[in-house]
């Protein structure tokens, strides 16, 4: 693969040729901000460029240019830290905020908005932009997620998702200028197009336009994430589960090597099972025909002394253990052990044919 | 899977067989999308025209049950127009000459005739894969749920070696594992025959390893299979059975008979994260905590070993399954104890050569790492089979076709067949306690071609008995034109209209696994319940 040398403020290093100045930069540590540049994408090199928050000068060109879709080319030197770069961002953001409410006391997304944090660093309390706004009304209608497009930056990132990467095609842009915004077929509710709920889309929507429906109310800062892999099928998809005390309260897909930032959408919205109320909270034994409270070392005993009266009345081959393709591998391992080494038969299984 | 599943998007064709992926493997189903719009050509062929046909090239519908004749006609329309892989035929496999003789009368007329599709049809999608330079199958339930399951299996691996497919980056034979860890569980030893690794439990050498590295003597002797072992306890021969985990009231074929089994087991220990409806049978229910609650590893379809994290505590007095196991470990005389699943590890590393070179330390670093992975310097397999076969040479294992077990006849005349839908997973202990995966799908169902239903006078929404040579339910009728006139679905998740108590238990004589793809059916439309309707006025 030929590289390229490139200068980015004034530091020189080299990339592979095909990557962006966006992947330049970081790869010095710059910081670029981005908004609609979605990292899946590095894949097919196809970023929508849609916000221009991410522009940078580059020397003997006449425009800005947007780090995340502008191919390096040999020699090219590049300025992420000039006057016109900040006085282009924060025109860009102004612009964004001329049609966004500002109720970020209340917002779900707020400490983990974009737009929030683009705010924050040029210093915009409100627009300077005066002047007409879009009024949508909230669609609820899906049952996983609710959309405010009065929230929406047409940023793209929920568009390129759903076409280019989950593959759904359930949305795409609607009308022109001012009012382009994300729509489902006939601009209707998000029930009526061929959504199938994977939630990328929510994933990637950068401001509080799209937001999971969730039971608890958190605020971000008071989230701790924890990376794991998913416990439904078995394609091992990466995530953080996000919890607030001792309750999963959301997941964020990570960029795993099988899922690149994708989930369906049990990955994405099926975790109240965990803190469910029906879950099983302490050992039962049964009793007269009923299974009542018991303790552990109750119900251990009581197992300890069956399977060793059964293996001495009966033999080995008397005893099974089904053992279960949701746990891991070690308890797997302790499974099979359990029934081999203590049990004394081969007679273990589980549902890999089911 | 031989291949890696990202390996998928640069194939050139992708062969879909037996696999409903964007509802039973979304993502997966995601990145075959990704793999067409790059410029791969797919094929589908189901007895559904599910979603992934809208992004196939052909699709041919078969009648459950027929998978061999096609994969057959496939191969007889690929060595009559001499597209396969001669050189590689020539140097990396054997027996092909068993496989010509056998597929021979199996010309694409013939197969067309049996699976109730076109011949040009077979002959095009014969084609479209011999001419594609990488080409993936990529299979699941839909092939291996059959009485010839296995053979169903070895013909696909025959059609990919005719074509160069085994081996090679982004062409191979990709089964598609449905739960989390069943890959996992498997690798692990949880199988009747096998010791972690795939370690032969009939090999002296093996048992020897075992029994000093758990310093207990142990069983030759190959041990029952689950429906075996459903059967046994049945006739009153399983005297104790452990369930960890699984949920076969639901899960299995034949209900009713699982039922009296479980009834019939003198002392049952079921350890879950739920009540299930297994472990209302119990004598012992142990409560489990869930994956967010532990450490640990899963291994997913594609062979990667990646870490599970514990986020939160256990609720209530909810113990990790490894401990539970330990403490149970203990109490029967195997004194080892362990103080974290990464040691339990160190063992499984120990004593199971494929997962040899994998440690907690690696996975963190890397992300995750896919077997084999013999050796701590060895980067894992992507793909495998690369440069020759695992043993040796290719086998050509030629299968004939044989119909299902149980063929459409004058009281039973459609054919059923079961699956997953997008919106549960398996026995639903989890998704059914999730509001919006349950109102997304709510209920039991079966889906009825449009003019079956009409004959019977059917519409959307009615109730509907469907039954079989095992039992009955009712369910709610779905007229949808997914379905050929004489096949009819239903889901298995629900335990209420539960589609296993239909399905029939014959087995594949090699796997034991059921035949839950295709049985004969009967719908019948329900008379219409006049106490329903007065409660309703009322």
């Amino acid at each position: 693969m030929s590289m390229l040398n490139v200068t980015v403020d004034g530091q020189a290093t080299q990339v592979a040729a095909g990557s962006a100045i966006l992947d330049a930069a970081n790869q010095l540590g710059i910081e670029i901000p981005t908004l609609c540049y979605l990292d899946m994408e590095k894949k097919f090199n196809q970023q929508a460029a849609a916000c221009r928050i991410c522009v940078v000068e580059v020397e003997n060109r006449r425009n800005l240019a947007p780090a995340c879709a502008t191919p390096v080319m040999e020699g090219m030197i590049i300025k992420t830290d000039t006057e016109r770069v900040h006085a282009a961002r924060k025109i860009v953001v102004d612009l964004m905020l001329s049609d966004h409410p500002l109720d970020c006391l209340t917002c779900e997304q707020a400490g983990s908005c974009v737009l929030q944090d683009l705010c924050y660093q040029y210093g915009l309390e409100q627009t300077s932009f005066a002047g007409q706004r879009n009024d949508y009304p909230e669609d609820a209608t899906n049952k996983f997620y609710s959309r405010n497009l009065n929230k929406c930056v047409a940023c793209r990132r929920c568009v390129t998702v759903c076409s280019n990467f989950q593959n759904t095609k359930a949305i795409g842009f609607g009308d022109r200028g001012f009012n382009t915004h994300p729509v489902a077929p006939f601009d209707r509710g998000m029930d009526e197009s061929t959504c199938v709920s994977c939630g990328n889309c929510v994933s990637v929507c950068p401001t509080g336009a799209l937001l999971p429906k969730s039971k608890e109310k958190f605020r971000s800062w008071e989230i701790s994430k924890t990376e794991t892999t998913c416990s439904y099928c078995g394609v091992g998809c990466q995530m953080n589960l996000l919890t607030k005390g001792n309750k999963v309260v959301g997941v964020e897909p990570l960029n795993g090597a099988a899922n690149d930032g994708l989930l369906c959408v049990k990955g994405k919205f099926g975790f109240n099972f965990i803190n469910h109320p029906d879950r099983l909270t302490t050992p039962l034994v049964r009793k007269n025909g009923q299974l009542v409270e018991a303790t552990w070392d109750e119900a251990y005993s009581l197992i300890a002394d069956k399977v060793k009266a059964t293996k001495a009345e009966f033999g080995s081959e008397a005893l099974a253990g089904l053992s279960s393709a949701r746990v891991t591998n070690e308890e797997n391992y302790l499974f099979q052990k359990m029934v081999r080494a203590a049990f004394g038969t081969n007679s273990v299984d589980h549902c890999a044919r089911l | 899977m031989t291949n890696s599943i990202n390996e998928l998007i640069d194939s050139d064709v992708i062969f879909i067989t037996g696999s409903n992926t964007t509802e039973s493997h979304p993502v997966i189903g995601a990145k075959i999308r990704q793999a067409k719009k790059k410029g791969a050509k797919i094929i589908v062929a189901e007895p559904r025209k599910i979603d992934m046909v809208e992004d196939a090239d052909v699709f041919l519908q078969i009648t459950p049950g027929t998978n061999i004749a096609l994969y057959n006609g496939i191969m007889s329309c690929i060595i009559s127009e001499g597209l396969e892989a001669a050189e590689y035929i020539k140097e990396r496999t054997e027996n092909y000459d068993a496989l010509v003789a056998t597929v021979a009368d199996f010309t694409p007329e013939v197969a067309a005739e049996i699976c109730g599709i076109d011949a040009e049809d077979i002959k095009t999608a014969a084609r479209i894969y011999a001419e594609g330079a990488k080409g993936a199958i990529v299979y699941c339930m839909g092939v291996t749920q059959h009485s010839s399951g296995t053979e169903g299996v070895m013909s696909l691996a025959n059609l990919a070696l005719l074509c160069g497919n085994i081996g090679i980056e982004s062409g191979g034979i990709n089964p598609l594992r449905g739960q989390n860890n069943v890959q996992g569980a498997c690798d692990m030893g949880g199988l009747p025959g096998t010791y972690p690794g795939y370690q032969k439990v009939t090999e002296p050498a093996v048992k020897e390893k075992f029994e000093k590295a758990w310093g207990v003597e142990l069983s030759d002797k190959v041990g029952l299979t689950l429906t075996e072992i459903v059967g046994k306890a049945g006739h009153g021969d399983i005297k104790v059975l452990y369930i960890m985990g699984e949920n076969p009231m639901v899960s299995d074929p034949d209900l009713a008979h699982v039922e009296e089994a479980l009834k019939n087991t003198e002392f049952l220990v079921v350890q879950d994260i739920f009540l299930t409806e297994t472990a209302q049978l119990a004598d012992v229910v142990l409560p489990a905590a869930t994956f967010a609650e532990k450490n640990g590893t899963f291994s997913n379809t594609e062979r990667r070993v990646q870490m599970v994290r514990k986020a939160i505590e256990p609720v209530g007095q909810c113990k990790p399954d490894w401990e539970i196991l330990m403490d149970l470990l203990n109490r029967l005389g195997i004194e080892k104890t362990y103080a974290t699943p990464e040691e339990i590890f160190t063992e499984i590393s120990s004593v199971t050569p494929s997962y040899g070179g994998i440690t907690y330390g690696r996975l963190n670093e890397l992300g995750g790492l896919q077997w084999p992975c013999p050796t701590a310097d060895h980067a894992g397999t992507k793909f495998l089979h690369a440069g020759k076969c695992a043993r040796g040479l290719g086998l050509f294992k030629p299968a004939v076709f044989k119909p299902s077990a149980e063929v459409p006849c004058a009281d039973f005349p459609l054919v059923m067949t079961t699956g997953r839908v997008l919106y549960h997973y398996h026995t639903r202990t989890m998704t059914g306690k999730v509001d919006g995966l349950n109102a997304m799908c709510p209920e039991s169902f079966v889906e009825i071609n449009p003019d079956a239903a009409r004959k019977l006078s059917i519409v959307e929404g009615d109730k509907v008995k469907v039954s079989t040579r095992r039992g009955q339910v009712v369910v709610t009728a779905k007229v949808t034109p997914k379905l050929k006139e004489n096949v009819i679905f239903m889901p298995f998740h629900f335990a209420v209209g539960a589609a296993n108590t239909l399905t029939n238990p014959v087995l594949d004589p090699i796997a034991k696994i059921p035949e839950y793809k295709s049985c004969a059916a009967k719908l019948e439309k329900v008379a219409w319940d006049w106490s329903e309707e007065t409660d309703q006025i009322k």
